[in-house]
């Protein structure tokens, strides 16, 4: 196992989109490997996706099953091709990126979502999350889109008037 | 040359334009920004931000005003001692909604401090109309106390028909 140097702002390879993973083979379980290692050598983080080590591949890890106060989660989880298929609600929250040291933001992602992912031998997973779980997988998503959690940030002062609005009608979207 | 840290204050009605003239300014000056926060309050346009670089106090105010004061804005000028990438994440955030009135933020700010809270960012506003107004404020900070126990500190508040709510913030990092 090896631990990969992690990409950061401004290096424009992060912005890049990452391909389907199509081969569930030993190779593929060795980076993950290595991923997860990077993952747990990184200041304190939850999740990792393969595109921040430049692997332009759909994968990400997360393991929500650590935080401070415990929180709804389904352990150390390794998603190959994760799609989210279903988004409900919203509200912001912090985060911070391995791939943008030393700062962090509030950023609006939805409450809960249905994912269907694989796992490392290629065989179907699905979920429902919910809170920071969900957070923690539509914040790697991102990553695998090219997206980082900076292209959302809002701050919290336009947040509170934006929620003011969608309140005025009624439920708020999904 | 060591440089010198500034933290520079503007204050001026708002208009477009105002960031742009001063920041040039700045550039033109050799001066480098570091964290700042630019804001619009009640129709003023306000700004507070780090400088920093080799010219020395009266010839940083000597040089700005005249920039300063074509765009109608007061300037102040203090010497800090300041480092950058020193960043300390809130772990919790207090929301507070009320009727308008008196007191507010000096009552919920006391029951804080007394509490050993840390302030890290306060933001506060008046919703709602001229008749009913709203007082809003979140803050965000340090506490080694658990929630529940900041819960408690403010509890008296919520007596008086404030709206009082204390949540944990758990920053993502992934």
């Amino acid at each position: 196992m090896a631990i990969l140097d992690i990409l950061t702002l401004p290096d424009a390879a992060l912005k890049q989109v990452s391909e389907p993973v199509t081969e569930f083979d030993q190779a593929l379980r060795a980076f993950i490997d290595d991923l997860e290692e990077t993952r747990r050598n990184g200041p304190a983080a939850v999740g990792i996706a393969a595109p921040q080590v430049g692997h332009f591949r759909r994968i990400v890890i997360v393991d929500c099953s650590t935080t401070r106060k415990p929180v709804p989660n389904h352990g150390y989880l390794v998603l190959v091709n994760p799609e989210i298929t279903h988004w409900e609600g919203y509200e912001p929250g912090r985060e911070g990126c391995l791939s943008v040291p030393d700062y962090t933001g509030n950023v609006i992602r939805a409450t809960r979502i249905h994912l269907v992912a694989k796992d490392p031998d290629g065989n179907a997973l699905e979920f429902d999350m919910e809170g920071y779980e969900a957070r923690a997988v539509q914040h790697e998503i991102d990553h695998l889109d090219g997206l980082l959690f900076v292209d959302r940030v809002v701050s919290r002062r336009t947040d509170l008037f934006k929620r003011k609005v969608y309140q005025k009608g009624g439920k708020p979207a999904s | 040359m060591t440089d010198n840290w500034y933290m520079l204050t503007l204050i001026g009605e708002d208009k477009p334009g105002i960031v742009a003239a001063v920041t040039k300014g700045l550039f033109d000056l050799g001066l480098n920004l570091g964290e700042t926060s630019m804001l619009r309050l009640g129709g003023n346009f306000t700004i507070m931000m780090m400088v920093s670089g080799v010219l020395g106090e009266e010839a940083l105010r000597g040089h700005l005003q005249p920039i300063v004061e074509s765009q109608g804005m007061c300037l102040h000028v203090d010497p800090i001692r300041a480092h950058l990438h020193e960043h300390v994440l809130p772990n919790i955030q207090v929301t507070v909604t009320g009727a308008d009135r008196a007191g507010i933020v000096a009552q919920v700010t006391a029951a804080l401090a007394a509490a050993g809270f840390n302030i890290l960012d306060l933001e506060s506003d008046v919703a709602g109309t001229t008749h009913k107004p709203v007082y809003i404020l979140q803050i965000a900070g340090i506490s080694e106390l658990p929630v529940e126990r900041i819960e408690a500190t403010l509890d008296p508040l919520r007596a008086d028909g404030v709206d009082v709510n204390v949540t944990a913030i758990e920053t993502y990092i992934g």
